[in-house]
């Protein structure tokens, strides 16, 4: 029987806010254990929450760029469940009405463009986290408190190159958003995936698994290649699939069973009593869509447009906003916009990757860039050239008309001067010369490689061609 | 009618130190001789600290008469051990919170603090606020000044019998279900529940967050008015206070009655209602009646459904706010555990009383999946029809008079063994909670066996200026404010 994949993701966004959801405490990543915490996220007996205006904000916002209808009436909830890392016992969530619900991410697959669509996005507090040691066990709620937005896809995804695509372009439009880090590594972007088949041309939805622990965008598409396999063999061998939570382990490149719907947590939720409604007031809301930056695809689009790039360059240089951000800058004032997008996607970005950099910091400034492209153009440098010149950029921060200039590199476009060389390489290779005299046209490409031989490769080879023909 | 100078209102003490003629030392040493002589036999605090108290009223005493601003200058104010003092073990009563020392204080306390007050001892009080004699407490029964024998109700029982015995001038009590007015009333006290948002509960140890409220109990109305006057107003510390002006209601109080118009509910005087309380009533009717307060018949039909609807609300809510108490991060820890989740059970088994338990579990009950609609959500609903009951009355009326509680106080034990007679006891308060009004009570009379009887006066949302009104010339035209419970008559009485 043939199989069709269903996956549907919530992601887990930790918004850009300097402080916590309901606290004051500081956000920042990498502080030593519970250096960040009060009170209030350590949840004393006695303490409230008090809600982020920013991280409300942040959350309207993003709903607004993805299409979502932002609630006019919104609550939070209690998830209620025991757990040494959740300081209350509950987490603040939002349960029956989130801050956003519906909404789309739009998703390239191979040049086809899908839209995604989502069930809601809400607000909620991250939990602490448990350190281990040999014998006993630590917290660290640093983390507690801190807010997230976590957005929930319909089931709409189909396979895992997909699911791929479908995070590259959320995280896309929320770096753009500018309310998130988006760092996987340091947790504040996290991906739980479910996973179900059914029989091609069927409706009814399998029985799905739930995949957590997903830690990079790889590991999702990874995590979802093994989950269908798994799945299959079970359907293909007359089984059936129960409904289970599913660890990525990552060592092993598989999922593994976490617990069973017969341990599954009954959360008791209910409406949090210490806070009140949330109602954004509708100009805000008009305010804020007015003000939302230029989306990814909107942007690529207008690259297009504005700068004559291929749809594949436009992509690749608004994927992230600081290096769209990067090659706008340029573009502005570059004559040749099309060669300075070459210039970033090729040997800038290849560079950088090498040394592990990103493109807030890089060596290079775009200002360089146009002028090396400025080189080319005028003839000064050929192109083989300014790729020696870019290295040098590269390594040592300078602009590129002082290498050319320390390094004697600028190109011989003088007739006068590269007369006498072209005379004395006639002189010196008759067979050449008696060649193309007779009609070789061909053996004139060995000339103009003896000159730009003799002259260390500075000829301008369009004029050494001009004066081979000339003299022969 | 007893002059023993300890039995000085706060209003009164207020004005010796004013006027230099006492010192906030001398204040605090005429509160201690009290304890010295009662305190063993009403057991109304759970801790106090002696030292503290003089050091910070000497502190008080050095700081120059213009210098000071504080309208509660030098007075010690007792608390029930379930609002948060920076540095003071504070418990609820309770074993599990045994040894936890807030690390902040209340907004209250720093609205009190910030009035001069000296935060003085933890009142003892029902296990987690859940109780109404103050029998649950793990650190056992308080008894009742008038006859001590007898409860002196709950929650708020430390803090009424204290106020009472003249152990404490005046106190902060919280009431979620009539735990201020219930045991002022049974104690002889005026205690009042201010509206819900009125007083921030930053600090306040969440019983049932969305019913909570913390309030005063005192000697005297006046004094009940001073400290509302203190510890009112928003709180940006806590979301569901609300930024309401606060008026000057010591001033307003004193204003009158005439002209206003208070509803006498008849789902209120029903059969099985003490009769000694039903007469105190309606003297009491009289009595404003003759003070030009127009009394009218008026309808709130779900009070049959109060209690039932608290109790899911209440124990759900207290589900959740205690289920923090695992041992992990403060407060009681079971030595011995097996495991993670053998950890929260040994901790939790060992740590909470049999009362707090059964509402945990009840609570854990009406929130489970499959129960949600059936009860927390009907509950809102029903809480949402309450509500509205009230709002109605109070497009005709300006307050509302009913008895704050069906009897005078019962004897230990008399009702330990049944919840659910226990739970009836706060039958005339519970519905002020749910609808989040202000309510307040005041004496009223005594029954035959000398038991203080007590007047409940319900408001408008944050008008409580209006029913400190009611209960001010309440009390202006009547005595039974003034009289003190012999405590050593009590005593030799019977035990
Ligand atoms: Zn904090």
């Amino acid at each position: 029987m043939l199989y069709e994949t269903v996956i549907g993701l919530e992601v887990h966004v930790q918004l850009k806010t300097a402080s916590k959801l309901f606290c004051g405490c500081s956000t920042q990543f990498g502080a030593l254990p519970n250096t960040q915490v009060c009170p209030v996220c350590l949840g004393f007996p006695g303490t409230l929450p008090v809600l982020n205006e920013k991280a409300l904000t942040y959350a309207v916002m993003t709903g607004l760029a993805l299409g979502s209808e932002i609630a006019k009436e919104s609550k939070f909830d209690r998830k209620n469940y025991f757990y040494p890392d959740l300081p209350k016992a509950y987490q603040i969530s939002q349960y029956d009405k989130p801050i956003c619900v519906g909404g789309e991410v739009p998703v390239d697959i191979d040049g086809i463009k899908k839209s995604i669509r989502l069930t809601r996005i809400h607000l909620e507090e991250d939990a602490g986290k448990l350190v281990h040691f040999t014998r006993d066990s630590g917290v660290d709620y640093n983390r507690g408190g801190v807010p997230l937005v976590e957005i929930v896809s319909e089931p709409d995804l189909r396979s895992p190159k997909e699911a791929y695509e479908y995070l590259r372009s959320l995280k896309s439009i929320l770096e753009y958003l500018d309310v998130s880090d988006c760092n996987m590594e340091e947790g504040s972007l996290r991906c739980d995936a479910n996973v179900s088949l059914r029989p091609v041309g069927t409706e009814a939805f399998g029985t799905k698994a739930e995949i957590k622990n997903l830690n990079s965008f790889r590991n999702v598409e990874k995590a979802i290649i093994y989950e269908i396999e798994r799945q299959k063999k079970i359907l293909e061998d007359g089984g059936r699939i129960i409904q289970e939570t599913r660890l990525w382990d990552q060592d092993q490149s598989l999922t593994r069973s976490m617990r069973s719907k017969e341990e599954a947590h009954d959360y008791r939720y209910f409406p949090e009593p210490d806070l009140v409604a949330i109602s954004i007031p509708l100009e805000k809301i008009e305010f804020l869509k007015k003000n939302l930056p230029e989306l990814p695809h909107i942007r690529c689009d207008r690259f297009m447009k504005e700068y004559g790039l291929s749809q594949y360059d436009a992509e690749v240089l608004t994927a992230e906003k600081n290096l769209a951000d990067f090659f706008e800058k340029g573009a502005h004032c570059s004559k040749n916009a099309k060669a300075l997008g070459n210039w970033i996607m090729g040997d800038l970005m290849r560079e950088l990757k090498l040394k592990n950099l990103n493109i807030s910091q890089s060596p290079v400034s775009v200002d360089a860039l146009i002028e090396l492209v400025e080189l080319i153009e005028v003839g000064k440098i050929s192109g083989k050239m300014a790729k020696d010149v870019f290295m040098n950029m590269f390594g040592e921060g300078q602009s590129p008309k002082d290498i050319v200039q320390s390094k004697g590199l600028s190109q011989l476009s003088d007739a006068s001067e590269l007369e006498s060389v072209v005379k004395k390489v006639i002189q010196e290779n008759p067979k050449s010369v008696e060649d193309y005299r007779s009609g070789k046209k061909n053996a004139i490409t060995y000339l103009v490689g003896q000159v730009m031989k003799v002259t260390k490769g500075r000829a301008n080879p369009k004029l050494v061609n001009e004066l081979l023909e000339k003299e022969l | 009618m007893n002059s023993n100078p300890t039995d000085l209102t706060l209003h009164e003490w207020s004005d010796l130190i004013q006027k230099r003629e006492v010192s906030s030392t001398d204040v605090v040493r005429s509160l201690l001789a009290r304890i010295q002589e009662k305190e063993s036999k009403i057991h109304a605090y759970i801790r106090f600290d002696e030292k503290a108290a003089l050091e910070k009223a000497g502190h008080l005493d050095n700081i120059p008469t213009e210098s000071r601003k504080g309208i509660l200058w030098g007075l010690p104010i007792s608390n029930k051990d379930i609002i948060c003092v920076k540095g003071v073990e504070t418990t609820c009563a309770s074993k599990i919170l045994s040894g936890y020392i807030p690390p902040y204080n209340a907004t209250v306390v720093e609205k009190l603090n910030g009035a001069g007050a000296i935060l003085f001892g933890n009142t003892n009080m029902d296990e987690f606020a859940m109780g109404s004699s103050t029998e649950t407490s793990a650190y056992g029964v308080t008894r009742n000044p008038w006859d001590l024998e007898r409860i002196p109700g709950g929650s708020s029982g430390g803090s009424a019998a204290a106020v009472a015995a003249g152990e404490a001038i005046a106190a902060l009590g919280t009431d979620t279900g009539g735990s201020i007015r219930q045991p002022a009333a049974l104690s002889g006290c005026v205690g009042l529940k201010p509206t819900y948002g009125r007083v921030s509960r930053y600090g306040l140890i969440a019983f049932a967050s969305s019913l909570d409220q913390i309030g005063p109990i005192t000697q005297d109305v006046e004094d009940t008015a001073l400290i509302l006057q203190v510890i009112a107003g928003h709180d940006p510390k806590d979301s569901t206070s609300l930024d309401i002006p606060v008026p000057d209601y010591r001033s307003t109080m004193k204003k009158g009655v005439k002209g206003l118009k208070i509803g006498l509910p008849k789902e209120y005087f029903i059969e099985g209602m003490d009769v000694e309380v039903k007469q105190s009533i309606d003297d009491a009717v009289k009595v404003l009646s003759g003070l030009g307060a127009e009394f009218v018949s008026c309808q709130l039909p779900h009070t049959n459904y109060a209690v039932a609807t608290y109790y899911i609300l209440a124990t759900a809510q207290a589900s959740s706010n205690l289920a923090r108490y695992d041992g992990v991060q403060y407060g009681f820890r079971a030595k011995q555990f097996s495991s993670l989740v053998d950890l929260y059970f040994q901790t939790r088994g060992e740590g909470f009383g049999e009362e707090v338990k059964r509402r945990i579990i009840l609570g854990t009950y009406a929130l489970s999946s499959g129960y949600y609609d059936a009860y927390y959500l009907k509950a809102q609903k029903v809480r949402t029809l309450i509500k509205n009951d009230f709002d109605k009355v109070f497009d005709h009326c300006d307050a509302v008079l009913t008895p704050t509680s069906p009897s005078c106080a019962f004897k230990i034990g008399e009702k330990m063994n049944d919840p659910l007679k226990m739970y009836l006891s706060d039958i005339f308060t519970i519905s002020a909670n749910l609808a989040g009004i202000p309510g307040i009570s005041i004496p009223c009379g005594f029954s035959k066996e000398g038991l203080p009887i007590g007047l409940q006066i319900l408001g408008k949302h944050f008008d409580e200026a209006t029913i400190l009104k009611v209960a001010y010339a309440f009390e202006q035209a009547t005595e039974f404010h003034k009289k003190r419970p012999d405590v050593r008559r009590a005593e030799g009485s019977k035990l």
